[in-house]
């Protein structure tokens, strides 16, 4: 479980991240929405120790993330950020190998390179997987980033904004494998959404953000109505049910 | 593909890959300098000539791998291949040391003074130096890595500066001393540091080899390698601190060099064509013997220069800084 | 608007200070007493004067080129010294010198300046290469291209046997200046001048090429004035006193943190404080150890590289 109390962080005098206590359900999809500078992104940082926070705590499973050791950690929860610049020259397998260097710290076994094979597998990379990373397209590369943090193998899968780079197809994708993953093998996967309405499609919980504080949570039939959505983004947004799902229609 | 992949993992150091083949082919010219270094031209008494070659070879190696290494490592902690750790200012530093004995103590004491002792001095302070620097950047919040080698270029002018300073304020026969000091030579080096500088190089191995498997996590950038449960911070504390002394062995050995390293590990990533480091450091470090050894024989022996070999190797690396950064444009 | 009076003043008043301080006994009672047959007046027409005027031009024309250079390339960590220009000018000065010895000064000034013209283009252009994710990035890759830069120039230095006078005219110094050997600086004065006239151009040009032609003024012509003016401030400097690192750095960025970044406003408070800045640094070089000197690119580069590092640690560079 991810429990976080009273987590503050500022920047420059800006409060971005302001005195957020929430818990974080176990197994399934939770997505986090809110408009821009929400702190949504900041905050998934400080529970992934990405990043230090000012005041508070976050625990996974009981163990405070400033203390725990990394690699303990990184065992238990892996991180995947938007933006993954790199100046190595590496192909989609040795990538998406680093996931298992928690365990193995660089030495493969016969157990790593079935999850790596499994990892390339379930992102349709194991065509690509000789080739190198900057001979990919955006959407491939990111698939080989995912590749890798599910390689890792951790109870808690965090990525920050994971469709960015992703055409519909690839997106919607990427949100089935969540799911599959969180059915199949019982993951936790938190995700920092800007679409509101595939947070819908596919989220069993939604966190809502807005000016660092969380404002609302709850099941995504709490979230996506019409009173939660104009508090959330200040605007009126529609709500129609399709399939038993529901769809936001915010056009003017 | 499959396949491909499988054999890709399995065995890979042992497999005829590229990497493979063009390390061996490295070492194999890397003796053949070494060879021609010890026999080239030498006539006369054997048991002179194989000691005396013997620490001239020994101070080249030395230089050779405390530069390659030095460069790889910090170009992977900063995740950048335009930077060289010779631009932090850690060789500026090593001026400064100088120049504050003659300054404090007297010209007479850089003679006087053991040169184990100095030696002995200037590694602990460079060390200092830049475990001080390093560490107190990271912890005031200041992650970037850009800043923290801004901060050690402008440390770096400011350590010139400050030794300049002084050796104004010194009377000319004592700067003349000091002088002599601060141009890199290959053909000069001093065999008293030679133990102690193997010492402190063996030492500083050691802890990489621990250290040697976050080296290719490290390349996958902050995020990735803190992901990847790296204590991040103390890793890269520690490799900077390494790396700093590998500088300072070199200093102290040739004097400085800036564009070397640049060199030789831009060379190594090229031909061996992807970064893991099992294959980049050997090669780098293959690559810089070839550069030194091979080219002092070049030029002691064949062309009969002196002193031409750093400023060439530094106008060589120079040259493949610009076309690294061009290259970088066609991609 | 009085505070810049107030600070002209100030800056007059040690220029004034500044020509009384040398070996020679120069005070105003004897330049009034006109003793030892005007030795005094002779000093002070021939040496003081042309070195207080180097200094004053010097001081705020490199300060200027600093600030152009900062807006043209939109980074407040790039100054001449840390983007290949004056590496460049020095080269070009070297090669002048290599094979046309007899030129005069000015003719070498121009040569320098092409030179300057054409690293500082170098430097733009491989800019335009690398990723601009971060801002220090860019002094970086201008650093290591001066280090390059300056590793061919002392290469064809060291062949020619002329690293010791490499090694002069790259340490800033004014000691060496008299009458007829600092008119070049004047040039400094007109790029100064020519800064303020298009002040504004340079304004709406730091906001990037697309808001520039928005706007309807010609980028590219701008953009190529600026580097004209950096070029020709550069290679004056170079060849009358010598390069000073960190200037054109600290003054413009002190500068900015005063009153923000409108040029029309900046260029006056930015050529002031250049110019008292140098004559500060020089008094202190000159009285430190009386009765040597110590050049002047030491003390900038002590003082100013601390100067340097209060501005660089003292930014947040991690703002989300």
């Amino acid at each position: 479980m991810i429990v976080a109390e009273g987590v503050s962080k500022s920047y420059g005098g800006t409060l971005v991240v302001d005195n957020v206590s929430i818990t974080l359900p176990q197994k399934g999809i939770t997505s986090i929405i809110g408009p821009n500078g929400a702190g949504k992104s900041t905050m998934l940082s400080i529970v992934s120790r990405l990043l230090g926070m000012d005041s508070g705590a976050v625990t996974v499973d009981g163990m405070d993330v400033t203390k725990t050791p990394s690699d303990v950690l990184a065992k238990r929860l892996s991180i995947l950020r938007q933006d993954n610049h790199m100046s190595a020259r590496l192909t989609v397998h040795d990538l998406v190998s680093f996931g298992r260097y928690p365990y193995s710290k660089g030495r493969l076994t016969i157990e790593d390179k079935d999850h790596i094979e499994r990892a390339l597998d379930y992102l349709n990379l194991t065509e690509l997987s000789g080739r190198f990373l900057d001979e990919l397209s955006g959407g491939q590369r990111q698939r080989a980033f995912v590749a890798m943090v599910l390689c890792q193998d951790t109870d808690y899968v965090l990525l920050d904004e994971p469709l960015n780079n992703l055409d519909m197809k690839h997106a919607m994708s990427m949100m089935k494998l969540m799911q599959k993953a969180c059915r199949e093998l019982g993951k936790t996967v938190v995700l920092v959404l800007h679409d509101i309405n595939f947070a819908s499609w596919y989220s069993d919980y939604i966190i809502a953000m807005r000016d660092g504080k969380v404002r609302r949570h709850g099941t995504t039939s709490q979230i996506i109505t019409p009173e939660a959505l104009k508090d959330i983004y200040d605007m009126d947004i529609n709500v129609h049910e399709i399939g038993g799902h529901r769809v936001s229609l915010f056009y003017d | 593909m499959l396949h491909k992949a499988e054999s890709a993992t399995t065995r890979r150091d042992f497999s005829w890959s590229r990497p493979t083949i063009v390390i061996v082919i490295l070492a194999a010219l890397a003796l053949i300098s070494v060879a021609c270094f010890m026999t080239l031209g030498a006539r006369g008494n054997w048991s002179f000539i194989i000691p005396f070659r013997g620490r001239k070879l020994l101070g080249l190696l030395l230089v050779a791998y405390s530069i390659a290494v030095s460069t790889v490592l910090f170009q992977t902690v900063t995740n950048n291949r335009i930077l060289t750790p010779s631009i932090m200012g850690f060789d500026a530093l090593y001026i400064l040391v100088q120049t504050a004995i003659v300054f404090f103590l007297g010209p007479q004491m850089l003679v006087l003074i053991n040169p184990y002792a100095q030696f002995g001095i200037e590694v602990a302070l460079m060390m200092g130096f830049s475990w001080l620097l390093f560490h107190w950047l990271f912890l005031s919040g200041n992650r970037s890595l850009h800043l923290l080698v801004l901060v050690g270029i402008v440390f770096g002018i400011f350590f010139r500066s400050l030794s300049n300073f002084m050796q104004r304020l010194l009377d000319p026969n004592a700067f003349q001393v000091l002088q002599d000091t601060f141009f890199a030579s290959f053909s000069t080096i001093d065999p008293t540091l030679l133990g102690v500088a193997s010492a402190t190089i063996g030492v500083v191995t050691l802890v990489l080899f621990r250290l040697g498997h976050t080296f290719d996590v490290l390349s996958l950038g902050r995020e990735t390698a803190i992901n990847l449960g790296v204590e991040y911070k103390r890793t890269v504390v520690t490799i900077l601190v390494l790396v700093a002394i590998l500088v300072s062995v070199s200093t102290a050995l040739v004097g400085p060099i800036t564009f070397f390293g640049l060199l030789v590990a831009s060379l190594a990533h090229g031909l061996i064509g992807e970064s893991r480091h099992r294959h980049i450091l050997p090669a780098a470090v293959l690559l810089g013997v070839i550069a030194l050894v091979g080219g002092q024989t070049l030029f002691e022996r064949v062309f009969e220069f002196d002193t031409a070999l750093s400023i060439i190797v530094e106008f060589l690396g120079g040259l493949v800084f610009i076309i690294l950064i061009l290259r970088g444009a066609a991609r | 608007m009085r505070l810049l009076v107030l600070a002209i003043v100030a800056t007059l008043g040690l220029a004034l200070v500044s020509l009384f301080i040398g070996v020679s006994n120069v005070s105003i009672g004897t330049l009034l007493s006109g003793s030892q047959e005007g030795r005094a007046m002779q000093v002070m027409l021939v040496s003081r004067i042309p070195r207080t005027l180097a200094i004053l031009l010097a001081g705020s024309s490199l300060a200027i080129a600093g600030l152009v250079m900062q807006i043209i390339v939109r980074n407040r960590f790039v100054e001449p010294s840390t983007a290949g220009t004056t590496e460049a000018a020095s080269l070009g000065f070297l090669v002048v010198t290599l094979f046309a010895p007899a030129w005069p000064l000015f003719g070498k000034m121009m040569v320098a300046a092409l030179f300057a013209l054409a690293g500082t283009a170098l430097f733009l252009r491989i800019l335009r290469f690398v990723p601009l994710r971060d801002v220090l990035l860019v002094p970086l890759v201008g650093i290591m291209l001066g280090g390059v830069i300056g590793a061919i120039t002392s290469f064809f230095a060291y062949r020619f046997n002329l690293l010791p006078s490499l090694l002069a005219w790259s340490m800033g110094d004014f000691s060496g200046v008299l009458r007829g050997r600092y008119e070049l600086l004047w040039f400094g004065l007109a790029a100064t001048v020519l800064a303020y006239i298009a002040a504004d151009r340079f304004t709406v040009a730091g906001m990037g090429q697309d808001f520039t032609t928005n706007l309807g003024l010609n980028y590219k012509r701008v953009m190529t004035l600026g580097l004209i003016i950096v070029s020709i401030v550069s290679a004056v400097v170079l060849v009358s006193v010598g390069s000073i690192p960190f200037l054109g750095l600290i003054v413009p960025n002190v500068v900015s943190l005063m009153i923000g970044d409108n040029m029309r406003q900046t260029v006056p408070w930015v050529a002031v404080l250049g110019a008292a800045f140098v004559l500060a640094c020089d008094i202190i070089g000159r009285l430190i150890r009386f009765p040597y000197e110590v050049p002047i690119s030491v003390v900038v580069g002590v003082i100013g590289s601390g100067l340097f590092l209060y501005l660089l640690l003292r930014k947040r560079h991690n703002a989300a």
